[in-house]
């Protein structure tokens, strides 16, 4: 990748709750917030952190399905809604199935490097819990390719992980591998109940781990995955504001209340073809290698890593894509505790999706606002210790069955 | 006749009911189940749902469709390899509505009891009323060629009664399930004197295939449930009836409520599950208990003089619960009827006082709803009652006298054969009213060994 052309910033990051079975005040049957309150509230946090409305030029919404979730289309045309000092700025929705919200990172940033924008307002949102999740399980299985829904599992991305898991229980051994898979489920609740705003902020479960080890059950749900081994179903919203140097000075944020883009990595795959080997995440090794290359650091300088963990064995994976443990050994890395807070590379400090929940659509803007949260010691009883030796946090959203991934390295900005 | 080709053609009686609308709701489905078997493709399975009235026949109908959604919806995973070789269906939207139409399309509604002239299998599940039952029984065995068995939901008339008054002979047995069918998982299996063993065997297949929890039941009247139930019952009735003498009506039927319910952990007081079963049908099955088991006391002037005064209870065609002994707003008890004004009185106008009266709950309390969920229960149950058995409050003695009682009628029905185990009393208990220990237990001693 060339140089950036010029300095990339994210600041000013805002998440609402995310919202689902797990907190105290969601019930199924009563109403709930709908999605303009979502992408009012996060939206309206980030524009009061950079200023107001008048401070921005431009915004994109990232967001997967609202279009079935919720029969609402041309989602761009929301941000205008979040304050009327938006009213007649450009605005651009994306989707890239889960890994929407990066996708709009992504494009806010390039609007900023294309000089089209100094400051773009960049909001991810889903609201899902307006379907039972059988049907929800039809909207997403759209991440996939369609002609492969028919002989798919009922719930077909679990089915899809579920596949994976099998396929490196037995290439690895089954034990070790829910063992930290177990592991993975424990750190992901224990960094949700530090954090307010996730999903599972309200667990109270003693042993965790005994919990994540229950036996799968095939009859009810997938071969080799229990429910938490899964992300849940979520309703939420998260924001944040991408500047270039100018649009900092014109927001009044001080550098050191800024993250810096040092690096990005952003990969596709063949939609309509199955992943070569199961046991890897290909798409993400590559986001992940690139965004490491393009920033000139080594996978030793992370201070700490957000990644898609949809399911923990996507977890586990991941730390091997990443480059963190060698194929066959994520799971040791994991089981050791070096992914938890107090390990060498925390891992998803509020949570990640497990923990703090995955409402699609915002995951990416929600992972970008963890690492800005961490790197500039916003994150509250979340904090995790980051030393100059080793500033940098990596985040990777990934959308289908590691079809679209985003990787982007950040540092505070000096 | 195998299971599969005696179910092909089957019919419900009384199938708009309370009872029979979730018999038809289990059978829609495991016929429709059997239907989509390649082997029974060459199949028309078929299921006369009868009953005399055609609102609430198509009250039925809506009500199927919303309950085998919910059904289909929790059975997806399975539902797709039924559906596997049908390639329009993609989505789990698709494969639960084309369940939907499969289990809809093998019911046929209807209003005459002729409807059900080809039926293999008949279940009946209409009122509780021997003439009624025997009136549609007697039908079946003219009007029927095939002979069809029968199996009849019955919670309390001997089933060789039945037999010989409709001339069935033999070709009939007790099927009772609990309310509401498609909940419960208890089913009592009740053998007449000369039910043919097939019917045995057949209604062990179906409550297999339904997942059900089997108890059987010596043939006596009122068998096992009503046999604890209706004695229950009376017992806190005559509980009632003495502490009316001490304090207003009123607060005494707040008072036996509530120490049935808190006070002995069970999920609903004895006055609200009276109304919910419905006061004129606890009135039918022990106007059936009475005179078949004389000399017991199994009758209650109280019950008759309720509804005489239009105090029945039971459920609203949409399941919200009528007024009985007590009045009840969402679901809530909300207040007690007073037979001498004739009205409810609000409960916030009695309760602070009967709570008074009875004193505190051991503590801590355990409510239902937590000890039915404890996986050491028996441990916590033991604690609360050991702590229960150490206080002389009203409340406590009262509890103390109701447990002591449902352990001796518990111990009477094995003793009288009607049970053949105490863990089937007890089983019939906690899965058939949800109690979260049986009758015959260690916490409360049997006054009276019979």
């Amino acid at each position: 990748m060339n140089k950036l052309r010029r300095k990339v910033f994210l600041a000013a990051g805002c998440n609402t709750i995310s919202m689902g079975s797990g907190r105290k005040e969601f019930h199924p049957k009563k109403p709930r917030p709908g999605l303009e309150d979502y992408v009012k509230e996060a939206g309206q946090g980030t524009l009061k952190l950079v200023g107001g409305a008048r401070n921005v030029d431009e915004g994109v919404i990232g967001n997967f399905m609202a279009g079935r979730f919720n029969h609402q289309g041309n989602l761009a045309a929301l941000i205008p809604m979040i304050d009327p000092g938006l009213l007649w700025k450009p605005c651009t929705r994306t989707e890239g199935a889960c890994c929407s919200g990066a996708l709009a990172v992504m494009a806010s940033i390039k609007s900023v490097l294309s000089e089209t924008a100094e400051v773009s307002l960049c909001v991810g949102f889903e609201v899902q819990n307006t379907v039972k999740a059988m049907y929800g399980a039809d909207i997403l299985s759209t991440a996939g390719w369609r002609q492969e829904r028919k002989a798919g599992h009922a719930y077909f991305f679990p089915g899809k992980f579920s596949d994976r898991a099998g396929a490196y229980y037995a290439k690895h051994g089954r034990e070790r591998t829910r063992k930290a898979m177990a592991r993975w489920y424990r750190n992901a609740i224990e960094n949700a109940r530090l954090c307010p705003t996730a999903q599972e902020h309200h667990n109270t479960t003693k042993d965790l781990e005994a919990q994540a080890l229950s036996e799968p059950s095939p009859k009810s749900f997938v071969e080799h995955l229990t429910v938490y081994d899964c992300s849940k179903v979520s309703d939420g919203a998260s924001a944040i504001a991408v500047c270039s140097e100018e649009g900092l000075k014109r927001a009044g944020i001080a550098r050191s209340d800024a993250v810096e883009l040092v690096g990005w990595g952003q990969v596709e795959a063949d939609l309509t073809q199955p992943p070569p080997d199961l046991t890897v995440l290909e798409t993400t090794r590559r986001a992940a290698a690139q965004a490491l290359e393009s920033a000139g650091i080594k996978v030793s300088d992370l201070a700490t890593v957000e990644t898609h963990d949809c399911f923990t064995i996507a977890g586990v994976l991941a730390v091997e894509a990443i480059g963190l443990a060698k194929p066959g050994e994520g799971p040791d890395f994991v089981s050791a505790g070096e992914t938890s807070r107090t390990g060498k590379v925390p891992f998803n400090t509020t949570g990640g999706l497990i923990g703090w929940g995955h409402p699609t659509g915002a995951t990416g803007v929600h992972q970008t606002v963890t690492l800005w949260e961490q790197l500039t010691g916003k994150a509250g009883a979340n904090q995790i210790e980051v030393s100059d030796k080793r500033p940098y946090g990596l985040s990777i959203n990934m959308g289908g069955d590691d079809k679209t991934v985003v990787a982007l390295v950040l540092r505070q900005a000096r | 006749m195998d299971y599969a080709e005696r179910l092909e053609n089957a019919a419900v009686l009384g199938a708009a009911g309370k009872m029979g609308s979730g018999i038809v709701l289990l059978l829609a489905q495991e016929l429709a189940d059997l239907a989509l078997k390649p082997e029974n493709r060459s199949r028309c399975y078929v299921l006369h749902a009868v009953d005399i009235s055609d609102r609430a026949l198509a009250g039925l109908l809506k009500y199927l469709r919303e309950q085998v959604r919910k059904s289909a919806e929790k059975r997806i995973v399975a539902l797709r390899q039924t559906y596997a070789d049908r390639p329009d269906l993609v989505d789990n939207g698709d494969i639960i509505e084309a369940y939907v139409a499969d289990a809809l399309a093998v019911v046929r509604p209807a209003t005459v009891p002729a409807a059900a002239g080809q039926a293999n299998v008949v279940f009946e599940a209409a009122t509780e009323d021997l003439e009624l039952k025997l009136k549609l029984l007697k039908a079946v065995a003219a009007e029927n060629p095939k002979q069809p068995w029968v199996f009849t939901n019955t919670s309390s008339i001997p089933i060789s009664e039945l037999d010989s008054k409709a001339g069935l002979g033999g070709r009939i047995m007790g099927f009772h399930f609990y309310n509401p069918p498609a909940v419960q998982k208890l089913v009592e299996l009740i053998r007449g004197k000369t039910t043919k063993p097939e019917l045995a065997e057949f209604a062990e297949a179906l409550c297999q295939k339904l997942r059900k929890t089997v108890v059987p039941s010596r043939d006596v009247a009122g068998f096992i449930g009503n046999g604890h139930f209706m004695r229950d019952m009376l017992h806190g009735i005559a509980e009632l009836e003495r502490l009316s003498k001490e304090m207003p009506f009123v607060q005494a039927v707040y008072c036996v409520n509530r120490v049935s319910q808190d006070f002995l952990v069970r999920p609903m007081g004895i006055f609200q599950l009276v109304d919910y079963v419905g006061l004129d049908v606890c009135q039918c099955i022990l106007k059936v208990m009475d005179p078949r088991l004389p000399g017991q006391g199994l009758k209650s002037a109280l019950l008759e003089r309720m509804l005489g005064l239009g105090a029945k209870g039971g459920q609203n065609h949409d399941g919200s619960q009528k007024d009985g002994f007590l009045r009840y707003e969402k679901g809530r008890m909300a207040g007690v009827y007073d037979p001498e004004a004739k009205r409810y009185v609000p409960l916030a106008e009695l309760q602070a006082a009967c709570d008074a009266k009875l004193g505190p709950l051991p503590e801590p309390a355990l409510a239902w709803k937590t000890a039915a969920r404890l996986p050491d229960k028996d441990k916590a149950l033991a604690e609360f009652f050991g702590k229960l058995d150490k206080m002389s409050s009203l409340g406590a003695e009262l509890a103390k006298r109701y447990g002591s009682r449902s352990h001796e009628i518990g111990l009477g029905l094995v003793k009288d054969g009607v049970a053949a185990s105490p863990e089937d009393v007890n089983k019939v208990l906690l899965t058939g009213f949800f109690h979260a220990y049986g009758p015959i237990n260690d916490y409360f001693k049997a006054k009276v060994s019979r």
